[in-house]
């Protein structure tokens, strides 16, 4: 069993941070439609405060882990201008483009996704950093917690669109390649 | 909403979260215009290539997050000890996040003149 170095930075960017984030934000909205629900004074322990701001704080790391290890390790690897006469399956942008029936992933799917996926983790920080601040504020700072849950919302949706086109870019042009890591031996 | 929340809400200034909620929206659409910018020419997009193997990308969402943050320090300096408008920031970080979704979407940006 093994794995190129291309292959797990790619997975550890889009499953991993990307996909662990994209779940955390839908619980993020969850959380916020549920206080939203509530009448009067949510009751909630220190402890489960303290695990609400433990929370808050990964979702923001993913967010960001997500778009950096994204655009500054793999997103160079997509986009590698070949030598004149290489396989272009080592350079997934140019691969895609030779090919009218696959030319939309690149110029709608990629050129949308590098850019919208950016969106998320900045309003994510503004809604955790909200969260946050106004933690003890309660049902008294209701207004606000609804444009929080809007801006919880709309990064689920930019941080969705992102993730479904690079999942389906991906399977169209694989980012691969690098040196190969044994993962075991497996029977000989 | 009745008397007593009213009173509580004024209680607690709004103006440290309306300047987060602005300044976020603000950076988005930030964002939005400097890649149409950097799709309109060769030009604009080596000016924005700080580094090479990502490309504008890397020039584009450095400088969004840059006015962001810049946005955020100014509005919350000026915002956190009193409440703001809450309503008519809300609506306006709608608009900015729906320009900012219009501007980086492909066909769209393919309307505009230039392209």
């Amino acid at each position: 069993m093994q794995i190129t170095w291309r292959d797990l930075m790619t997975a550890t960017h889009g499953m991993f941070f990307g996909g662990l984030f994209l779940m955390a934000v839908f619980g993020m909205v969850v959380l916020l439609a549920q206080s939203l629900g509530t009448r009067g004074e949510l009751q909630r322990t220190q402890a489960a405060l303290r695990w609400e701001r433990v929370y808050l704080v990964v979702i923001v790391l993913l967010g960001w882990a997500a778009v950096l290890s994204g655009a500054y390790i793999v997103y160079p690897w997509y986009r590698a201008l070949p030598p004149p006469g290489a396989d272009l399956a080592g350079y997934p942008q140019r691969l895609l483009l030779s090919d009218p029936r696959t030319a939309g992933w690149h110029t709608l799917g990629m050129e949308w996704k590098e850019h919208v996926a950016w969106f998320a983790p900045m309003l994510i920080t503004a809604a955790a950093w909200i969260l946050i601040r106004f933690q003890s504020a309660g049902q008294e700072m209701r207004r606000v917690r609804i444009t929080v849950a809007a801006f919880a919302l709309t990064a689920l949706l930019a941080t969705a669109i992102a993730a479904g086109l690079g999942a389906l870019i991906d399977k169209n042009a694989p980012v691969s390649g690098g040196s190969i890591i044994h993962l075991s031996r497996g029977a000989e | 909403m009745n008397a007593t929340e009213l009173r509580t809400e004024a209680a607690v200034r709004t103006g440290a979260a309306g300047a987060a909620i602005l300044a976020a929206s603000l950076g988005c659409c930030a964002l939005g215009v400097l890649a149409v910018i950097g799709d309109a020419s060769k030009s604009a997009a080596r000016l924005l290539s700080f580094w090479k193997p990502t490309g504008p990308l890397s020039g584009v969402s450095t400088l969004a997050i840059l006015i962001w943050l810049i946005a955020w320090f100014v509005l919350h300096r000026l915002w956190r000890d009193r409440d703001c408008a809450l309503r008519k920031v809300s609506l306006a970080a709608g608009v900015l996040l729906a320009v900012a979704f219009l501007l980086t979407f492909p066909p769209f940006e393919d309307l505009l003149p230039g392209k």
